[in-house]
């Protein structure tokens, strides 16, 4: 069934996304990883949706979507008070708190 | 095609309704109540609220204990007695947390940052701390992820579960950064987080989708129906119902999911870090526990070890670290993740009286807990004051690179972020020229000349300043003695009654191997709290464990007069630790009597 590939897809997706945030180092690029996994999630949301033809996950997806818009305004303004901070949005640099 | 208007029952959602309603007021009284009275507006609708909560779960208490509960929403919450038991619990920690929160203390100023969007050691910063402006959104702030934490361990479907995670989330993000001293510190907590907070949502979300994926529904009930009956599909199942317990146990702090914990119980305001310490921990096990015994408890034997592992590890690593922690905030961080561990024995005992044991054990500890953190943030550095500093420091106003005498050496000397080397945590005039930056230049090799009426700073974190505690205030170290042996598990404390209860569940659930691992853990544990007691009442001051160079340069303790409001919350926790302790029966028989689930 065609609708298996998009599943394979969001699978895909969510995976660069997840190595997205564990190798990469910059903190902006690293949110945009978070935000690549959410995504992915949606298309599969949607896409089981379709294959169990009811409406739960278009919706669920919409609740995604709200709710990653509030998580971008917080993240944002996070990462914008640390660079003004320290010239610098690296994870490397953020290392004051160690044991 | 007609619009069905749904049947909502109103009563049973009211301390929700009531804590999410004050947060939205609170924004309103953020925007239009005058400057001057808004402190008092803001605390005494939040307290309103909470004690407002707790009143409405008691009157919900007998109908729900008679029927076994209801849901609501068409399901998506489910007011049965876990969850009456886990509002009241939150409700009154969250409680006692906001009355720490609000002491401004005898220095006249609260844990936050005057203008979070301030630049560290900016002249708009130093502005705004001159201009004594006090942040009073941190109520609403609380209130909403108050909030979500008592909707979190209450939903009936994912859906709930994911949009009442991030309720509670993200304002504890904001809230983690917003410390008035050691900004540097706060900011990288915020900003860890955020980042490994979002991540582990993120997992959380995608299981979601591949439960939805196998059953076709959100709903818990329909879920555990489907994992009887639908075959062929383990894979989703097995990866959609582990990813969710990884977000889940992200939020408690368990092994592996633990990393986060000490930077942000270090970075955080110390009244947020009570808060989170207690609250979060509370609603994370309460969705634990409904995910594990409604929805997943046909997969027991394939979770089993995955559970008994993260258990394990989590007492383990817990216990052994917190051994070599120097910073208190620190300690009780890696205590958190023990305590992390123990709760889970009792979760994986998937025992009915697992249930009551979780339950107890999280007011025990919570109690414990916001009082700790309470006293923690009572105990603060008093700074040397260095002639000529304020106008070194002054000289350069934008970059000053200003440290409190010595506790923050390490700070700066790591800090070398392109510059702006500011470990701005203090006031000008404070600085030993530690740092790098322009304002520290020419003060290399000078030792300060310590002066007793110095200024008030930062809490005094590092072990080595508690030490003598014990003499200069008796009552104070006496009480954070009885915080940390409730910790510690001993007799006539409410520490004890809990693990006693979540070992027993363990052991009746089969799980007796968690117990063992659990008593020793236990005894390890103690030590280290003893450590402190010893270290408090009998070591002489200075006289504590040297762990770097800088010691010479540390400043003693110094402990702030409260205002009233910590006094009364950190007393409460107290009497709450010894009365659940000595008295353990009427709370634990009324707990058991509604520790069932609604499927």
């Amino acid at each position: 069934m065609t609708l298996t590939n998009y599943l394979v897809l969001s699978g895909i997706l969510f995976s660069i996304g997840a190595a997205t945030v564990l190798l990469r180092r910059n903190a902006i690029i690293v949110f945009m990883g978070v935000e690549l996994m959410l995504n992915a999630t949606n298309l599969a949301l949607v896409t089981f949706s379709r294959l169990h033809g009811d409406l739960t996950g278009q919706v669920m997806a919409f609740f995604v979507m709200v709710v990653a818009a509030a998580e971008v305004v917080v993240g944002l303004a996070i990462i914008v008070s640390i660079f003004r901070t320290r010239k610098s949005a690296s994870v490397d640099d953020i290392n004051l708190l160690k044991s | 095609m007609t619009f069905t208007v749904p049947e909502i029952a109103w009563a049973p959602l009211a301390p929700v309704l009531i804590v999410l309603g004050a947060a939205v007021v609170g924004v309103l009284v953020e925007a239009f109540v005058p400057r001057r009275v808004r402190r008092p507006v803001q605390l005494g609708l939040t307290l309103a609220a909470l004690a407002g909560a707790v009143v409405a779960v008691a009157l919900l208490w007998d109908e729900v204990a008679d029927t076994g509960g209801t849901d609501v929403l068409g399901g998506s919450l489910l007011v049965d007695g876990p969850t009456l038991v886990l509002w009241a619990t939150t409700a009154v920690l969250a409680l006692l947390a906001v009355l720490v929160v609000a002491d401004r203390t005898s220095t006249g100023e609260d844990a936050f940052a005057p203008q979070g969007a301030a630049v560290p050691g900016s002249g708009y910063e130093e502005a705004a701390r001159a201009a004594g402006l006090q942040q009073t959104e941190v109520y609403p702030l609380v209130l909403f992820a108050t909030g979500g934490m008592l909707i979190f361990p209450a939903t009936g479907d994912l859906l709930t579960l994911f949009v009442a995670l991030e309720v509670l989330s993200l304002p504890l993000y904001l809230l983690t950064g917003l410390s008035r001293r050691r900004r540097l510190l706060s900011q990288e907590a915020s900003m860890k987080y955020f980042l490994l907070g979002s991540f582990a949502s993120a997992l959380l979300l995608f299981g979601i989708a591949l439960l939805y994926g196998f059953s076709g529904s959100l709903r818990y009930a329909e879920i555990a129906d489907a994992v009887r009956t639908v075959g062929g599909m383990d894979g989703l199942l097995l990866a959609g119902s582990l990813l969710v317990l990884a977000g889940l146990l992200f939020k408690v702090g368990a092994v592996p999911f633990h990393s986060w914990t000490p930077d942000v119980y270090q970075g955080a305001p110390t009244p947020i870090t009570g808060l989170m310490a207690a609250c979060t921990k509370v609603a994370a096990f309460g969705a634990l526990v409904r995910v594990m015994y409604t929805v997943v408890p046909d997969l027991r034997w394939d979770l089993e070890p995955v559970l008994w592992t993260v258990a394990i590890a989590t007492m383990a690593v817990g216990t052994v670290v917190a051994l070599v922690q120097t910073d208190i905030k620190r300690v009780l961080a890696y205590s958190s993740i023990a305590h992390a561990g123990f709760v889970l024995t009792g979760v994986v005992a998937l025992v009915q009286s697992g249930i009551t044991a979780v339950l107890f054990y999280l007011l025990a500890y919570g109690a414990a807990t916001v009082g700790a953190f309470g006293i923690v943030s009572l105990v603060r550095e008093r700074g040397a004051v260095r002639p000529g500093a304020r106008t070194g420091a002054g000289a350069a106003a934008r970059v000053p690179a200003l440290a409190s005498a010595g506790s923050t050496a390490d700070v700066v000397g790591t800090g070398a972020g392109a510059g702006a080397a500011a470990a701005a945590e203090d006031r000008a005039g404070v600085g030993t020229g530690a740092g790098a930056g322009p304002a520290g230049a020419d003060a290399d090799g000078e030792e300060p000349p310590v002066e007793a009426t110095g200024p008030v700073l930062g809490e005094a974190t590092h072990l080595s300043q508690w030490a003598g505690l014990g003499r200069t205030n008796p009552v104070l170290a006496t009480t954070f003695a009885l915080f940390l042996l409730s910790f510690a598990g001993i007799p006539l404390t409410a520490g004890f009654t809990g693990k006693f209860a979540v070992f027993s569940a363990a052991v009746e659930g089969g799980a007796w191997p968690l117990a063992v691992v659990g008593v020793v853990a236990s005894a390890a544990a103690a030590f280290f709290y003893v450590r402190i007691i010893v270290l408090m009442f009998f070591t002489s001051p200075h006289g504590g464990p040297r762990d770097d160079a800088d010691e010479e340069a540390r400043p003693g303790a110094v402990v702030v007069t409260s205002q009233g409001f910590a006094v009364v919350a950190i007393a409460a926790c107290a009497a709450l630790t010894i009365l659940l302790g000595v008295l353990p029966g009427p709370v634990l028989d009324a707990v058991a009597g509604v520790a069932q689930l609604l499927p």
